[in-house]
């Protein structure tokens, strides 16, 4: 049994089931993130895992204790919040020291723990200020901070980062991670922002529709997708439309052209969606990458390292990446092309 | 200056003079006592009176006093009817004004027939009783005001996500209401408060009819029974009301500066 468990929950908000039949299992010290696309029900996992929420059905158990019925004060858990929800007439050191306080921990401890918690997160200077003198990343800050000196069991961050700009949500999500890691916390992180969930993760639990449609590590999600879903959600993805020549030697056509995918497709006829990513597919003939189909350019972006290149099959439609060279110009539109991609990057998507 | 505005000047004018004179009249007529000068006599003489010093002193303590009872009762109603029943909000305001609709004669005459010595709880019966009475009559004339207060001030943080907040640190709903809820709205409770002490300190209706010797049956009698004193009276019951205004924006004012962007 591992440290938090959470199965078979569910979730109804009235006559709607908000999440379904969500089973997860974290190890201590683990970092999982939550990701999906806005109202899948990510935020409302966490708020049942932290107690303002109480699941319709199913258990939640941290470290063999039922979770279920027990009062959010009483779990021992922290929690983050988008809006950073610091105690506005607090200091910040008094913001850190809270949870301290309701313990009933003693002054000198709590004063001590304030400095080293405050020094974690950078801000050891800041603990007389008040939160409206802090930029947002400061309060965010603050407000892990805050939620780490109690030392909960479990920390919970729901969207922390969505709030700040682009510089200080990159700087600030190693840094969360550096000291999750740190402190060898477990972590749920609720995200719907994917580069988040890829980079600073062991395990993402990508969601949809209240359910959980795959479990697993970064690149995992990334490379090996289960579902149509989380293919379509994590990363840019070309869809190909073909059709089962032959299931028991993997062989189908994509547009006009036969391509032995050389592995079985069990229980698969007729027309079979496969995947691709942009970085498997190479413009021209390329080594390794047998696989050649014919098409016509029909969109270049210039990113500047990277063109990227919208290739039309007859029917699919492909887009790749290539890294400029200074040497040779960008391909123009309407001009032939030929791509290759290895048999196995073609990924079969379960529908 | 175009026609417009002149009238608006006229207006204002007009409008400040109907309000100052009479009150100008009623000092001027204060200091008159003694014949042929000005001075402050009629002042003096209020201020030395005995029986000016323990009623007014007697409302000063009910004054706080309701403004303790108003507190304890209005801001966990109003941080409860925000976070758990926002569709009870309407009803809830509706009930606070009913004090502003319902003069304090109906009220009074309906608590002394509820309260009655020949009552299940014979409050009037006994001093205590009396002044438990009155204080919750006082509470209830201080209701709208108090509870609008509050009500504003909880608008401006963020109630749900603070109490989540706390409750994740471990803190139980009295520690909530106690250290993150009251000293965020502390301001709103003191404008409140100031309202309430000038109403309180002024209040005869109640008073008379309990029989209780505040302030109010005091002013009323000095009325009815001396000429000079109860214009100084007058004047110095004004001050007080001004005085709590004056602190209610010095306090609304002080808020922004401490509060300024959150
Ligand atoms: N208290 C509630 N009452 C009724 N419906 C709710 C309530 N809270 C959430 N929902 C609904 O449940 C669904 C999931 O909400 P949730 O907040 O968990 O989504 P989310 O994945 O966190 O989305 P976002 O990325 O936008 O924060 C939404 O459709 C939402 O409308
Ligand atoms: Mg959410």
């Amino acid at each position: 049994m591992s440290f938090l468990n959470l199965e078979h929950l569910e979730k109804f908000f009235g006559p709607t089931r908000v999440v379904k039949d969500f089973n997860l299992s974290v190890e201590k010290g683990e970092f999982i993130s939550l990701l999906g696309p806005s109202g899948c029900g990510k935020t409302t996992v966490l708020r049942m895992v932290a107690g303002f929420e109480s699941p319709t059905t199913g258990a939640i158990t941290i470290d063999g204790q039922n979770m279920v019925g027990l009062a959010a004060n009483r779990r021992k858990i922290g929690m983050v919040f988008q809006a950073y929800a610091l105690f506005p007439n607090l200091t910040v050191a008094q913001n850190v020291g809270f949870g301290l306080r309701i313990a009933k921990v003693d002054k000198a401890t709590i004063a001590r723990r304030v400095a080293e918690m405050l020094a974690i997160v950078g801000l050891g200077e800041f603990g007389n200020r008040f939160p409206f003198q802090l930029s947002g990343g400061q309060q965010q800050r603050v407000a892990l901070a805050r939620a780490l000196a109690p030392q909960p069991q479990v920390l919970l961050l729901d969207e922390p980062l969505s709030a700040l700009d682009a510089k200080i949500r990159v700087s600030l999500r190693e840094e969360i991670r550096a000291i999750q890691k740190k402190l060898g916390i477990t972590t749920i992180f609720v995200t719907h922002d994917q580069e988040e969930a890829l980079s600073m993760s062991d395990r993402v639990v990508v969601m949809h529709n209240g359910i959980a449609s795959q479990t697993g590590a970064p690149f995992e999600i990334y490379s090996r997708p289960t579902t149509r879903f989380v293919a379509e959600f994590v990363g840019t993805l070309n869809l190909l439309t073909a059709t089962v020549i032959d299931a028991d030697t993997g062989t189908v056509r994509i547009g006009d052209t036969n391509v032995a995918l050389n592995r079985p497709l069990p229980g698969k006829t007729g027309t079979i969606s496969l995947a691709l990513r942009p970085e498997v597919v190479t413009l021209g003939p390329s080594a390794g990458r047998e696989i050649t189909l014919k098409g016509r350019i029909t969109e270049v972006h210039f990113l500047g390292s990277v063109i990227r290149i919208r290739i039309d099959l007859g029917g699919n439609s492909v887009l790749l990446d290539t890294f400029n060279t200074p040497d040779t110009p960008p391909p123009a539109v309407g001009t032939d092309a030929e791509i290759s991609v290895a048999e196995r990057d073609l990924m079969v998507l379960e529908d | 200056m175009s026609a417009k505005r002149i009238w608006a000047w006229f207006f204002i004018l007009f409008g400040m003079v109907y309000f100052l004179l009479p009150l100008f009249g009623m000092f001027q007529f204060s200091l008159k006592m003694l014949r042929g000068r000005y001075s402050f006599e009629a002042y003096r003489v209020v201020l030395r009176d005995p029986q000016f010093q323990t009623t007014f002193g007697y409302s000063v303590v009910l004054a706080l006093l309701t403004i303790v009872i108003g507190t304890l009762i209005v801001v966990p109603t109003a941080y409860w009817v925000r976070l758990k029943l926002p569709r009870a909000r309407p009803f809830v305001e509706f009930v606070t004004l009913l004090p502003l609709v319902i003069p304090p004669i109906v009220i009074v005459f309906g608590y002394i027939r509820l309260y009655n010595t020949s009552s299940i709880l014979p409050l009037t019966g006994s001093w205590i009783g009396t002044n438990i009475l009155v204080l919750f009559g006082y509470t209830t004339l201080a209701l709208p005001y108090m509870y609008r207060a509050v009500d504003t001030g909880l608008r401006a943080i963020d109630v749900a996500t603070l109490t989540e907040a706390a409750q994740s640190l471990g803190a139980s709903w009295v520690t909530i209401l106690a250290r993150v809820i009251l000293p965020n709205v502390l301001v709103s409770v003191l404008s409140g408060a100031f309202l309430t002490f000038a109403i309180v300190i002024g209040e005869y209706v109640f008073a008379a009819l309990l029989n209780l010797n505040t302030f109010g049956p005091y002013m009323v009698w000095m009325g009815g029974n001396r000429a000079y004193e109860p214009s100084a009276l007058a004047v110095i019951a004004f001050g007080i009301t001004w005085v709590c205004m004056g602190l209610i924006q010095l306090v609304t004012h002080f808020s922004k500066h401490t509060k300024a962007k959150r």
